[in-house]
């Protein structure tokens, strides 16, 4: 085990968390990052499934990277992901149908998660399959918390729940507390990602443009 | 046709591909750091959604959907190939793409060059697919409807990302604080942006 967590592969699980995040720093796979994050369930459920299928993704196009004629890499790299999509959609389906029905067109859209193709062409396609492996599930971690951490507060704020149940006290409502309807609009999610995007660059000055 | 301009001007304004449901992010935040750019962009984006959509549509209907097939035979009317959806629809996309790409390359070689990698991105742009997705969630009664469906978010497209690329080129005198240069600065525009589009959604068509 020692030798399968070296150095190299601990800088290439962890790496995507922060300092290479993919969501943050890569710009990539942003779309439903920010359109499944008014409730906290589906955010998981989609972290979850984008984590799978770019590490499994990455592993069978780092098996065939060198039987790809490089040509038509492209065309392959989609067809692996959409079979992938297809499978975890279809098992979706028959075991936790509400939340696939909360995903809808979004889980479909995993296919065209720029993350997805970003990390088979820029990783799997010159690395071995257990590095590729490691790299798709730092990366799937890299955008799955930043999914979270939108979804906390954007249910939180919003709706005054976690997973469904309430946690902000009904005393507090009959104080006078509102939820805050804005939160569970399209926008907030950009300005929380802002916001994310800020406390990292001014902890992370490398990163500033 | 009333339901076909109603279809058109909804999905300018009202579903817009990105204020609304945030398809096509990753190429709208990248390529929109000028006008011109932006513009030939969302030009193809709009050719690519008006060729691919009416295909899948076709697809979609007379292929994929139960007792689709039945045109054929009438013993394939059980039959339910709609799990094939995503692989085929991605196919024709990436098909169709690789087209465009071919085509702005022989006749605009300038757009060529600048639009650089995100002409072959068009391909895994979420907006193309999300458009097809959501044309197979909606059930458009005829052809015409998803095409002008099509064309619809594509205008919508164009426009998002043309404000974006004007207001970011204004942007260079703006004194922004320094960890929000550049992308996180961006969001919040984009954000800005989505919330004045949401006055569209009382409009009654």
């Amino acid at each position: 085990m020692s030798k399968l967590m070296s150095a190299k592969t601990k800088e290439i699980l962890l790496g995507p968390l922060a300092k290479n995040n993919p969501i943050t720093v890569q710009v990539l796979g942003i779309c439903s990052a920010l359109a499944v994050t008014a409730k906290l369930e589906p955010a998981v459920v989609m972290g979850i499934s984008v984590t799978i299928i770019v590490a499994f993704g990455n592993v069978i196009i780092s098996l065939l990277r060198n039987t790809i004629p490089n040509r038509i890499r492209i065309i392959v790299q989609l067809v692996v992901i959409a079979a992938l999509v297809t499978i975890v959609s279809e098992i979706l389906k028959a075991f936790a149908y509400d939340v696939s029905v909360q995903l809808s067109v979004y889980i479909g859209l995993i296919i065209t998660n720029c993350i997805l193709m970003g990390r088979l062409e820029a990783f799997a396609m010159s690395n071995r399959p257990w590095e590729s492996f490691i790299d798709g599930l730092g990366n799937g971690f890299g955008y799955a918390w930043i999914l979270v951490a939108v979804a906390f507060f954007r249910e939180l704020l919003g709706s005054g729940t976690l997973f469904g149940y309430q946690v902000i006290p009904q005393a507090l409502y009959d104080a006078g507390y509102h939820n805050n309807g804005l939160m569970i609009l399209p926008p907030m999610a950009l300005i929380l990602v802002a916001c994310i995007i800020w406390v990292h660059r001014a902890k992370d000055k490398e990163l500033q443009e | 046709m009333e339901n076909v301009v109603s279809i058109f001007v909804r999905s300018i304004f009202v579903d817009n591909m990105i204020f609304a449901y945030f398809l096509g992010m990753c190429s709208y935040l990248a390529v929109s750091k000028n006008v011109k750019t932006s513009m030939g962009l969302g030009i193809a984006v709009i050719f690519v959604l008006g060729v691919t959509l009416p295909v899948n549509y076709l697809l979609e209907n007379y292929v994929l959907k139960e007792g689709a097939l039945a045109w054929i035979s009438p013993s394939l009317k059980t039959l339910d190939l709609s799990y094939l959806a995503f692989i085929l629809f991605i196919a024709v996309i990436a098909a169709i793409t690789q087209l465009v790409e071919m085509v702005v390359e022989k006749f605009t070689p300038a757009l060529y060059n600048s639009l650089g990698i995100f002409l072959p991105l068009i391909a895994v742009n979420c907006a193309i697919m999300g458009g097809s997705l959501f044309m197979q969630q909606r059930a458009f009664v005829n052809i015409a409807e998803a095409t002008s469906y099509a064309l619809g978010s594509g205008v919508g497209w164009l426009l998002a990302i043309v404000g974006l690329a004007a207001i970011r080129e204004k942007m260079a005198y703006s004194n922004v604080p320094a960890p929000l240069r550049g992308l996180g600065i961006a969001f919040i525009i984009v954000a800005l942006m989505s919330m004045a589009f949401m006055s569209f959604s009382g409009l009654k068509i």
